[in-house]
């Protein structure tokens, strides 16, 4: 009885009790959402153009943020900063094309994958080679104050992210459905051998890709960075971007936004409201959870495509 | 050619079936038998239903309509694992081999369904474990022997040629010792001699042990030769039944392959 | 020359299905056993065998786990730290809770348990395939720490929070606990390895491990020839969480002595387990013991060559360095020789057997 009262009762109560704190834990799920968002959104870049699953992209993020964190520490102007760590990116982007992703065409799926958290050691030694393995502050001039509206506490730095998110991926959408290099991605994600065979130059495509995706990683590096801290722990969000994923199946940006905001908000409003009665930290695995019980019903994800066997 | 065959009473019925994915229908109402011991054909254009049709007798697809009867029991609808159990076997139009594994133990998998003792008895793997598997491995080898593939038992499958890979899915339908074998284009892609054998092996198959065939294949030489009956289906539908000299003078047929004769 | 097959024919189905059906290579085992149980025991101390050989065994056990499920039956699984966990709690509970209960018996036991939970969470299999079930064992890996982690009665109420193996005895040896001597750890922990090794090798040449490759070359075709895809993936999640929470018993009581749950994280065992299996080559026993082999040696190499030869590498800069030579060292097999060590290993095995013949 009491752990139903717990499981069932107790929670919406609370909600019902104070809707503006409600409000607040949601929206403070979204802002967490949009973070994921932006990490999500890599991999769909990544995973639509090639068929790749990056598993490495969480590394790139912490990467991207180390590098531009370590620019900064020697003096360099913020400006100048990101320009070069867009180019060290890309550069990367051009050492995986030329000396993993050639050798791997058409492997199956899992391969990649592996190889991609093998990329992912890589990133994460060398890195914290490079610049050191303390937290640092990353300060990129936006600004961090809290206001309230309508009794509703918000975060300054949450909304310049939402927006910066917002805008990145209009413009991604863009690329995509009207250029015909976003037509060229979506057929070397099909099938890499057939779109090598229609003249689709793949590695410049792989190169292109690569890079944009590390553009991304770097934004969401900055905007995580910012609000958190550069850590090694940011590598670990390449894992909490696997629910996202999944609710909004791999190959759809509309999907990574979605996904990403919803498990947000799940995860916060869990953590919040359940949390206490099983001693806290359900966030851990409750993303997890929530796209395992979705897949069972929907495998192929929100937003992805069903697939029909055929013999 | 002509067989003496011991052509027995019908063993499958195929009553009325419709087959449609969504929006498309790839099979209407379609009607015919089968009987024991006989080589069935199902020709038509491509596109015409063929390989659905086989995909519904052994419970792959399940009819929207109609009902399938084999041996006696009506099905709606057929789990694969029971159509396999029951004694239908096939091969299909890509080859389902199992790439990583050689030919010998593709060749045993089709053994799969009699092998009954469990895994506890494997991790020891004596006495009953290694009687049940020596017993099923001879069975094997007489399928490899009679398909003359002994000298490639241990090469994994995803090596070999083409025409080889077919013979040795072929293999694997038979280990089961089925009662139907279903062929789906099993000369396809083969030259001339290929085909020679292979027809030779599925007449050998019918002869000896008495198997029922129902067979898809775009070869008219091939089907003229060596079936019993031919079924004729074009976009979804049965537009002709009968022996195979009939049902090549028939007009629909005719101008349903556009009055291309294969030879 | 010498390792020749000439003039050795094999006359019966039953010496052709033998695990080595070259005498050469009986020899070999046989001497690998006397190695392993004779010679190492008089020549290692102390430091080998509690940093070398224990871990390298009880990790080659989990290895060959994880291989029956990923590399046998195909199923990808990242929550090997999470079975190994079910069987080290499970076996602390029970040893606890029944100290008179032969270790031997506890630690089979937890081994059905893990197998229990494992079949559990391999129900998503038949619906959710490939790269997707990779993701639902990482809901597996999270929970079951989270579980463990939380729920005290898991840990005794033990105000830190970890587990500590009691001292068992086995045939009146002290087997387990503080004051157990590193020699009789070890056999313990060997006596498993190669029971346990046996065993899935003959459950791989028979009809399950056939069963298993089929479901996971192409499990449709699977399906159409006969073969339960349910059965036979629960199974395979089965065996496998079975090895891994043996596995996971031995971690705590053979080696660590005690742990808290983060010993079984996702960066600790999930993800080396999965390399071990990658490197060595998956499906194939002997790979799986050969990766955990390279995985257990690597740190050990890192940390005693470079001084050998003069240079000093501070330990961060060693743990980095190690993190990259792994990066590379998997993209390079999967390049190279997605096959692993084992398809190395067997090539080698070719060469020798034209030596000194080149073709």
């Amino acid at each position: 009885m009491e752990v139903l009262n717990t499981f069932f009762v107790a929670p919406f109560l609370d909600m019902a009790d104070s809707p503006i704190f409600l409000l607040e834990v949601v929206i403070g799920g979204l802002m967490a959402g949009v973070m994921y968002s932006l990490v999500a959104l890599g991999f769909v870049l990544i995973y639509k153009a090639s068929g790749v699953f990056n598993y490495a992209q969480g590394a790139m993020v912490l990467f991207a943020a180390l590098t531009l964190v370590g620019l900064m520490e020697h003096h360099v102007p913020l400006f100048l900063a990101i320009i070069l760590t867009m180019m060290v990116m890309v550069g990367v982007a051009f050492l995986i094309e030329r000396y993993m992703l050639r050798k791997l065409v058409n492997q199956a799926q899992i391969i990649l994958f592996m190889a991609c958290i093998g990329l992912n050691f890589v990133f994460e030694g060398a890195g914290q080679i490079a610049w050191g393995s303390n937290v640092k502050k990353l300060d990129v001039g936006i600004p961090e104050n809290a206001f309230e509206v309508g009794g509703v506490l918000l975060d300054t730095f949450d909304l310049w992210a939402a927006v910066i998110a917002a805008t990145m991926v209009a413009v991604l959408a863009v690329f995509f459905q009207k250029t015909s290099i976003g037509r060229a991605l979506r057929a070397v994600a099909d099938d890499h051998q057939a779109a090598l065979s229609v003249g689709i130059p793949l590695r410049t495509i792989w190169v292109i890709v690569w890079s944009v995706s590390g553009f991304v990683a770097l934004v969401a590096g900055i905007m995580w960075g910012g609000k958190a801290g550069v850590q090694f722990s940011l590598v670990l969000i390449a894992l909490k971007a696997l629910p996202v994923l999944i609710l909004g199946g791999f190959e759809s940006v509309p999907g990574a936004i979605i996904g990403g905001l919803l498990i947000g908000v799940f995860e916060k409003v869990s953590e919040v409201y359940w949390g206490p009665a099983f001693g806290g930290a359900i966030e851990g695995w409750f993303g997890y959870m929530a796209a395992l019980v979705f897949l069972m019903f929907r495998p192929q994800g929100l937003f992805g495509e069903k697939i029909i066997e055929r013999v | 050619m002509s067989q003496e065959r011991r052509i027995g009473d019908v063993i499958l019925n195929v009553e009325n079936v419709s087959l449609s994915f969504g929006g498309v229908k790839a099979l209407t109402n379609i009607s015919f038998d089968v009987r024991e011991g006989e080589v069935r054909a199902i020709i038509g254009p491509n596109g015409a239903g063929k390989s659905s049709m086989l995909n519904c007798i052994n419970g792959f697809y399940k009819p929207t309509e109609g009902k399938i009867t084999f041996k006696g029991e009506s099905h709606a609808q057929m789990e694969t694992h029971q159509a396999a159990s029951q004694g239908i076997a096939r091969t299909f139009q890509n080859i389902a081999l199992f790439r990583g594994m050689t030919t010998l133990d593709n060749v045993m998998t089709g053994r799969n369904l009699k092998m009954k003792k469990n895994f506890l008895w494997q991790a020891l793997y004596y006495g009953p474990a290694i009687k049940e598997e020596l017993e099923h491995r001879e069975a094997a080898e007489r399928v490899i022997d009679f398909l003359e593939i002994e000298s490639i038992r241990k090469t994994v499958v995803g090596r070999l040629p083409y025409g080889l890979q077919k013979r040795v899915e072929l293999a694997r339908a038979l280990a089961a010792e089925p009662e139907i074998l279903l062929l789906d284009e099993p000369m396809a892609g083969m030259n001339h001699e290929e085909k020679e054998d292979m027809c030779r092996y599925i007449l050998d198959v019918n002869e000896e042990f008495g198997t029922t065939i129902v067979l898809i294949e775009h070869d008219m030489s091939v089907v003229m030769d060596i079936s019993d009956r031919v079924v004729v289906l074009d976009y979804g539908e049965k537009i002709a039944d009968g022996e195979p000299d009939d049902v090549r003078a028939n007009q629909r047929v005719i101008d349903a392959y556009l009055g291309v004769q294969h030879d | 020359m010498f390792y020749r097959e000439a003039g050795q024919f094999k006359s019966t189905y039953q010496s052709d299905q033998a695990i080595f059906p070259i005498a050469q290579d009986r020899w070999f085992m046989a001497l690998v056993l006397v190695v392993a149980y004779v010679a190492i025991p008089m020549a290692a101390d102390e430091y080998w065998f509690q940093a070398v050989l224990i871990p390298f065994y009880v990790l080659a056990l989990a290895a060959i786990g994880l291989n029956i499920l990923t590399g046998y039956a195909g199923q990808v699984s990242l929550g090997t730290g999470a079975f190994m966990a079910v069987g080290a709690y499970a076996t602390y509970k029970l040893s606890t809770a029944f100290p008179e209960l032969n270790i031997v018996i506890v630690f089979l036991m937890s081994g059905m348990i893990a197998a229990a939970v494992g079949m559990i969470f391999g129900l998503p299999s038949l619906r959710i395939k490939g790269f997707y079930l990779a993701v639902a064992t990482l809901a597996a890996q999270f929970f079951i720490l989270w579980v463990f982690n939380k729920v005290e009665w898991f840990f005794n109420y033990s105000p830190s929070g970890t587990i500590t193996a009691p001292p068992r005895e086995l045939f009146g040896y002290l087997v387990t606990g503080p004051r157990a001597e590193p020699i009789a750890r070890y056999y313990v922990v060997l006596t498993f390895l190669v029971v346990f090794a046996l065993a899935a090798k003959n459950m791989a040449r028979g009809h399950i491990g056939r069963a298993w490759m089929a479901i996971r070359d192409m499990d449709i075709a699977a399906e159409i020839i006969g073969i339960r895809p349910l059965h036979t993936k629960l199974l395979a999640f089965g065996v496998s969480s079975f090895y891994c929470g043996v596995a996971g018993a031995l971690y705590i009581f053979c080696w660590l002595g005690s742990a808290e749950t983060e010993a079984f994280d996702i960066l600790n065992i999930s993800f080396p387990v999965l390399f071990m299996i990658i490197i060595g080559g998956l499906g194939s026993v002997l790979g799986s013991i050969l990766g955990a082999a390279f995985i257990t040696l690597l740190p050990i190499f890192l940390t005693n060559a470079p001084p050998a030869i003069g240079i000093h590498l501070g330990t961060e800069l060693q743990k980095n360095i190690e993190e990259i030579i792994f990066g590379v060292m998997i993209i390079f097999f999967l390049i190279v020789e997605p096959a692993g060590f084992n398809r190395l290993w067997q090539i080698t095995k070719e060469k020798m057997r034209m030596w000194p013949f080149p073709y």
